[in-house]
Formats: structure tokens, sequence, C-alpha cells
């Protein structure tokens, strides 16, 4: 068959496309080399709706930043996900410094941002008692937010699915060639895929896809950036996103509370050569350490850490997004170098390339579209006697599998049984956060093994951790 | 509501023996509340031997340390549920707990037992840098698969830590035919039993090596090397003395935390050195009517210690439920460890309440040879007992007898001190 359109990767822009072209009558497919949606980039970043006062003024990453934040409210609303708009803050601490603020609310301003304004001290530390003492100012813009950033990427990528995309996990595209008819060929390990339109939403390996089809080259650097996670007894250490002033390599370290109540400090910005090189290093940790401590105190990040991890920007060399019609590769469309503020555009990427799509294919809409889904039920968020109702409808949410983050086997079951359903265990701790907690998974994970096993059919030494090679055991022991 | 005079959190090694003592003790109306499907806590998947030997006088495994007070405490009919979680307790020790039948449901408890155990630290705590690949598991967690679910982890391991986990496991997995290469320890020192080193690692030909570190883990999906080096004094690693080791399975045995969550939502007063709660004499918390014994109180390296300790704990958890454990004597004496000792367990003693000896432990801050356990009643020593070894893995003790204390009515402190001479 031929599909009308081919997506590949089913990171966060991905995503957005597909449920963006989900509402008219097409035949759309996502290729996603792992095996979850959510496998690349998109998992590990900040978790920040960026306001939108960092982007060059009049480029698309500025425009798209501002149509993406004022469009998540309503998306995390209708797909039932949580977000929360935190504000941002950043934050000077040297007097001779605070003209950069200045030149900040004005992009801001001539990008659209809305509600910014400078604050002297007395009311920064006011809002903020932890900032060091030594600050001397900072840009308020209440608009910032924190999200979950697998939850809006799995969202999105479910709600796509239900509206009938279909996705492909663990299938690589590896050549993309173009017939007579002007037909796209996609090999990949799992046989060819044919389209009449190409979505390359390929993260860190957008320019291979792009520079296959096209004599017009781009070049994506892997940015990686170092994270540390601090346990939930530091999610209130601030209230806000605390940035420094930004400077040629990004928007630097900044610490944040996350949506769940923990604190998230980084990133860093290591410019690399190779696209899978996520491991953090000792220095990387160590520059975080350093710099997460200029602008708050006592900020005990040795030993509060739960988890360290490292994320690959997809940055491109003008440090702008790529997105459109490749000129001399007809009916492709990039959608690359998505970096930082990605995640924020997401939902206006989306809408940016579905348009173009539309554009050229001129397809019906549905009259049956679904915009909203709901997501995995938290027992948390009812009262007892709900709570109470629906473990003797389902005594599954009467158990408790990951104690620290109090997670039900109700929610895994559900995880694993909704569209794009878990089959591994990071793919259960993206959808309910068992595993994520602070003893890392170390209790609950022969447990949701357990129910993986017993729910896929799968047999032990099938299951992953993630991706084909992540297997978690080995073989059975001795028979005795 | 429903009410219970004694509701036990956990029915492990702790929470079994406090109910068996606390039933023994005279109390009829005890409930253990039990997260997992069966009781015995961790010791179910402790398989190997060297339980019960102060208890019992005899060698057990885990399995068979814990089936003798599970059967005790059903001979004695004391009621538990399982698979039943508890999620909070209020300062009034209003109890709430949950589980598949009875959805979430109060208790109010005249005395809670709090038996929660610990946990391992992970690997995210560890500030390890590298890959996060499959393949790295706590030591306890591939305890679990391998003694409980039956499945082997890999074939050949790394272990970072010789806490007494890892050292048991390196012996497990070697009898299990996996190649244990090496076994990492951050500190000069182990932090596991000196007969687990013994017949865990030197009998089997493990190397240890100490003040060294993983400083990368490579592999992106699955682990297939870690790369080891020394640490300096300042525990940072040396650079030129990195040693690569391919593995497909890197184990962490890099201590205990006790579990305090709950203890802490309570509003109970943790100690900022063995992460559990503060006790008096009684082993009662700062919380009146709430006790905590075992690894949630402090890591134990003996179970016998936790069953001694619970004991002590349900026969006061009885006597508050009876009005006999009053606050009302005042005159605390502080118990201070200085000069080596890093904690002592209890930190308080009232002479009102005290029974007639009371064993304090206690873990040391370094290895000290030749070193003399003191004892300060005021300015006056009063024990001097000269040790040719401790170190930090194994747990010390003094006992203090009543008479000695109430002889100086005006006592404010008792001090536990190392001293060389």
């Amino acid at each position: 068959m031929v599909y009308d359109v081919i997506i590949i990767g089913a990171g966060v822009s991905g995503s957005a496309v597909a449920r963006e072209l989900s509402r008219y009558k097409l035949n759309v497919c996502v290729l996603e080399k792992g095996e979850d949606v959510c496998s690349g980039t998109s998992k590990a970043n900040s978790a920040i709706v960026h306001a939108g006062f960092d982007a060059a003024e009049g480029s698309l990453m500025a425009k798209l930043n501002v149509e993406g934040n004022e469009m998540m409210g309503d998306l995390a609303k209708d797909l039932d996900i949580p977000f929360k708009r935190n504000g941002s803050l950043v934050v000077c601490i040297h007097k001779e410094e605070l003209g950069g603020l200045q030149e900040l609310y004005d992009r801001g301003i001539k990008n659209g941002v809305k509600e910014l304004r400078i604050i002297g001290k007395e009311e920064l530390l006011k809002m903020e008692p932890n900032l060091s003492d030594n600050v001397e100012g900072a840009l308020y813009a209440p608009t910032g937010g924190i999200i979950c950033p697998f939850m809006l990427n799995i969202a999105m990528a479910e709600n796509a699915n239900v509206n009938g995309v279909d996705f492909r996990f663990n299938t690589k595209a590896e050549k993309l060639t173009r017939d007579e008819e002007g037909i796209w060929h996609i090999r990949t390990n799992n046989g060819e895929y044919l389209t009449k339109y190409v979505v390359n939403a390929a993260g860190v390996y957008s320019d291979y896809f792009h520079n296959m089809v096209s004599k017009d080259k781009i070049h994506i650097t892997p940015r990686r950036g170092d994270y540390c996670l601090l346990d939930k007894e530091m999610g209130s250490f601030v209230s806000h996103t605390i940035f420094p002033q930004p400077t040629k390599l990004g928007k630097g370290v900044l610490v944040s509370p996350t949506i769940h109540g923990n604190l998230i400090v980084g990133p860093t910005a290591i410019d690399i050569e190779d696209k899978e090189a996520t491991a953090t290093t000792q220095a990387g940790i160590d520059d975080l350490m350093t710099k997460a401590g200029m602008h708050v105190k006592n900020l005990p990040i040795g030993r509060k850490v739960i988890t360290s991890f490292a994320g690959l920007r997809a940055h491109e060399d003008h440090h702008e997004f790529v997105i459109g019609e490749v000129k001399d590769a007809p009916n492709f469309i990039d959608c690359a170098g998505i970096e930082s503020p990605g995640l924020t555009s997401s939902p206006a990427i989306g809408r940016m390339v579905a348009g173009i799509i539309r554009d050229l294919a001129k397809p019906e809409e549905k009259e049956n579209w679904i915009g909203t889904r709901k997501g995995i039920l938290n027992p948390a968020n009812l009262s007892l006697e709900e709570r109470n109702d629906l473990i003797k409808k389902n005594p599954a949410y009467g158990q408790i599998i990951c104690r620290c983050e109090s997670i039900s086997e109700g929610e895994i079951l559900d995880a694993i049984h909704r569209p794009l359903g878990a089959r591994s265990l990071d793919a259960v701790k993206r959808r309910t956060r068992a595993g994520m907690g602070r003893c890392q998974a170390g209790f609950c994970s022969p447990r949701v093994m357990e129910i993986l096993h017993r729910e896929l059919g799968l047999s032990m030494e099938e299951l992953r951790k993630n991706d084909s090679a992540s297997y978690i055991v080995f073989e059975r022991t001795k028979e005795v | 509501m429903n009410k219970y005079d004694i509701v036990i959190i956990g029915g492990g090694p702790a929470g079994l023996a406090a109910a068996v003592s606390a039933k023994k003790a005279g109390n009829d109306n005890i409930l253990i509340l039990e997260r997992d499907h069966e009781l015995g806590g961790i010791l179910n998947q402790c398989i190997h031997n060297g339980f019960g030997l102060h208890t019992f006088k005899e060698e057990l495994t885990g399995p068979e340390y814990a089936g003798r007070f599970i059967k005790e405490a059903k001979e004695l009919g004391i009621p538990y549920k399982l698979n039943t979680m508890v999620m909070d307790i209020s300062k009034d020790r209003v109890v709430t707990a949950m589980n598949r039948e009875e959805g979430m449901f109060e208790i109010q408890a005249g005395a809670v037992i709090l038996c929660m155990g610990c946990r391992e630290r992970p690997r995210g705590a560890l500030n390890i840098p590298g890959y996060r690949p499959a393949g790295i598991f706590s030591a306890g967690t591939a305890q679990r698969l391998v003694n409980l679910e039956g499945y082997m982890p890999g074939r050949e391991v790394v272990i970072l830590g010789s806490g007494d986990i890892g050292l048991i496991m390196a012996r497990r997995m070697t009898l299990e035919g996996a190649k244990v290469k090496v076994v990492a320890e951050l500190l000069p020192y182990s932090g596991g039993l000196k007969r687990n080193i013994v017949q865990c690692l030197n009998d089997y030909d493990i190397p240890l090596k100490l003040s060294h570190t993983v400083v990368d883990i490579e592999g992106k999906e699955h682990i297939t090397a870690v790369t080891i080096a020394e640490v300096g004094p300042d525990r940072r690693p040396v650079p030129g003395t990195e040693e690569r080791y391919t593995c497909d399975t890197l184990l962490l045995s890099c201590g205990l935390i006790p579990e305090n969550e709950l203890s802490r939502a309570a509003g109970i007063e943790i100690s900022g050195i063995t992460s559990g709660p503060i006790v008096n004499e009684s082993l009662e918390t700062s919380i009146p009517g709430i006790f905590a014994c075992g690894n949630v109180l402090h890591v134990h390296d003996l179970v016998d210690f936790v069953s001694e300790e619970a004991e002590r704990a349900g026969k006061n958890a009885v006597k508050f439920v009876q009005g006999l454990l009053s606050h009302e004597h005042g005159g605390e004496i502080s118990l201070k460890a200085e000069g080596g000792v890093r904690y002592t367990v209890p930190s308080t003693i009232s002479p009102a309440r005290m029974e007639d000896t009371l064993t304090v432990r206690f873990r040391v801050a370094d290895v000290f040879k030749d070193h003399y356990v003191s004892v300060y009643f005021g300015n006056d020593r009063v024990q001097h007992r000269k040790r040719q070894i401790m170190a930090p893995g194994e747990m010390e003790q003094i006992v203090l007898k009543k008479d000695d204390i109430t002889k100086l009515p005006g006592l404010e402190s008792i001090t536990v001190r190392l001293e060389k001479e």
C-alpha cells in the first residue's frame, strides 16, 4: 500500500504532526526506530514550557515558541496531561549585566510574549527566598510553565493513533528514494514503505535524511545536556523556573520544580559528534553542580540526586528550526533542527507541518475526529469514596506496585492495555511513573516485569528495559 | 473505624518479633500490616545461611529464620493482612492502609510499631557517570531475581560496593556459574561483615579493590563494560589508575537507607546520621506511642539483633497501651556519640522507664585498631573496654545498668567515645 504521509520519528514533533494530520482523511504512518514513542531527544530535556523571550526576533523559533506556549493550556486539558504555568525567572547576579535583562525583555515583547516584566531584588527574593544573596534582579515571565515531556509526547501519539494513525516501532528508516511517479520509497529494517509525502522528524538524525534527498545540505550537531533530578523532598526548593542569563550556547543551567514535584537541575551544553552518545560524564555533572550553585544558595545537590541523565539537542548550525517542503525534494517536508524550545513549540510545529501537507494534498477533514483523550487515571486525585468505588470495581487499583511514587497495579494495567500501550519497563515508567521515584525501580522492577510477562505473554527473558538489546534477565538459574 | 491496641507496620523480621513479644506480654489486640504477599520480609530472598546464631544458637537460612517467627505468630493467633500498603500514619496514630479487598481504610491504633525495614541506595544517587543501560541492579533486586524468580541477570559481573548483600551475591552468582570479576569499594575498608568477605570473596578468589569506584559505564542498551579507578583520600578518582572490565551485569551494594517516608510524613523526628527515627530507651519515637525497631530504625548487620530490638519494642508498646510508659518523670539523660562513634540507639534514656539493663548499639566511623570503648557518666569514665578491631560494617554495643544510673540523680548526659588509651 502507498501511505499518504509517513512521518519519520515518534518524538514530540513527529507525534504532534501525526495528531494534527489525524484530523484529515489521510493514511498516515509513523516509523520509529525505538520500541516506544518518546525514545530520543524528547525524553531527556528540561520539561519546560518556555515563554518565548529567548529566540531571535523574527525567527521561526520565536514564532512557534510563543504560539506553542499559547496552545499548551488547552492542549493539556484536551489530552488530560498535567501542565502548570509556574512562571520563569531569568536571574541577574552582576549589576553590570542588568542591561541584558532589558534586552531580553525587549526581545520578548517583540516576540509577542505577554505579561513580561523586570523585577528588582526585593520582590525577587520575596518570590524565591532560596536564591543567592547576590541577585540583582530578574526578568519575570508568568507564562513560562512546566510539563511532563513524556506525557505530552505519549498523549499526542495516542490521540493520533485513536484517530487512525499507524505507528511502526522498532522500524528504522534507512534509505529514501523517489520513483518516477513521485512516490517515496523508504527502506527500513522491517521492509519497504511507500508514501506520497514524507515528514522528516528524525531529531538528531534529521540532517541525515534531509541530506539524502537534497543538494542543499543542513548540519545538525548533537548538543549534549546533562541533568540531575533531585528527590521530591527538594521539590519546593524553588517554585519558579530559575534561569541564568543566556549565553551563546543556550539558556544555561536552570533550577526548576518539575510537574511531578521533583527538582531538576540542568542542562550542560556540550557539542559532540556521536548521535547516540547520551552518557553523562563526571565533568558534566561537576559543571552542573558549580553552575546551579551560582544562582541559588545551599542546594544540597550531591546528597539529594535520585538520578542523572543526558539528552541530545538537535542543534542546527544556524540555531533555527528547519520546517518546510525541501525545494529539490518534492513532497519531502523537513521538521529538522528542533532543539529547545522544541517541546514548547511542538503543538505549533504540528499545526504548521500539517498545514503544509494540507495545502499540498488538499485532504478532506474527518467528521468524527476525536480531539480529546483520557489520561491514565491517577487514584491519588480521587476522594476516599471515589477511590474505594474504583477499587471495588477494579481491585488492581488497591495493589501498590511502585511504593516510592504510590503507583497501583491498575495504573500499570491501563498503561499496558491502552492505545500504543507499554511493552517495556521504561515504557511503563514514562506512562505511570512506576520506577521513577527515589529507589529508582529497585523494588518495583521485578513486580512490573511479572505484570508485563502476564499481560503480554512475553517470557521473562523476552522482557526489555527499552530497546531490543536491553534484556533484563539473561537465562534461568540452574535447575535443581 | 477499626481499632487495634497495637498496629505493626511491616511483617518482616522486626514486625514478627515485635508482634510475638507484644502478644507474649499479654496483649491480644495486635494487627500486622504487610505489603508483600507473604510474611517474612527480605529474609525470604536470603537463602544463604548464617542467620540465628545468637537467637537460636544454630545456623539457619533466611527463610528458615523467618519461618520460625511466622510459625510462632500464627500459633499465637496474631492477625495480619497481606498485600496491604500503609499509605499514611497520623500523629494521633490513625493508620491509613489499602489493599485489593478492602480498598482504603483507617485504623485507630493504641500504639504503632514501625518495622518498614530499609532499601538500597540506587545508581542514580551515586552519581556514577556513563550510559544508563539495562544490566545494572542493586544487589537486593538481583538477589530477588535469582533466588525468588529463578532468573540470572547475566554471566559476567562487576560489583560496586562491599555491603553484605553485594558480598552474598558475589558468591551466589558464582555458584550459579557467573564470573564475578571484581568487587570495588569506594572506602578504604569494606562496609560488610568480615565473615562475608572471607566466605563470599576470599573462598572464591574474587578480588576486593578498596578505595576504588566505577568511573564509566559503557553500553547504550545493555551494559558492556565498566571502568574502575582508584580514588584518593578525597574519594575522587585518581587519573591514570583506570582499568576497564567487560561485563554484562553491574551490581550495586552501596549502602542501605531506612525507609522512613511514612515516619517523616507523620512528623517523626529523623536522625541525620542513621536516617531512622530518634528514639528513647523504650524505642519510642518523638511521637508518643509510635515505636520503631529493626532496619527502619538503623541498619543492622545481623537479623538476630533486629529480633532482639523488636522484642523490646513490642513489650514497650504493650506498656504504653497499659499506661505504664509515662512521660511525666522528666530528667531524661541524653546519650552522646563522640570520638569516632557515629551514633547511638537510643538517643535518650529516662532512668524511670529504663529496665534493669539497657543495650545501647552504635557504629564507628572508621576502622579502629586497639582502641577502647569508653562510657562517661557526665565527666566520669565508668566503662573502658579494649577492642582489637572495630569497623563501620560491624555494629557495636555497650550495656548500661539501671542501678548505676539511678545512683546519680542529676545525671544529664552519657557519652560513648573511642579512646586510644
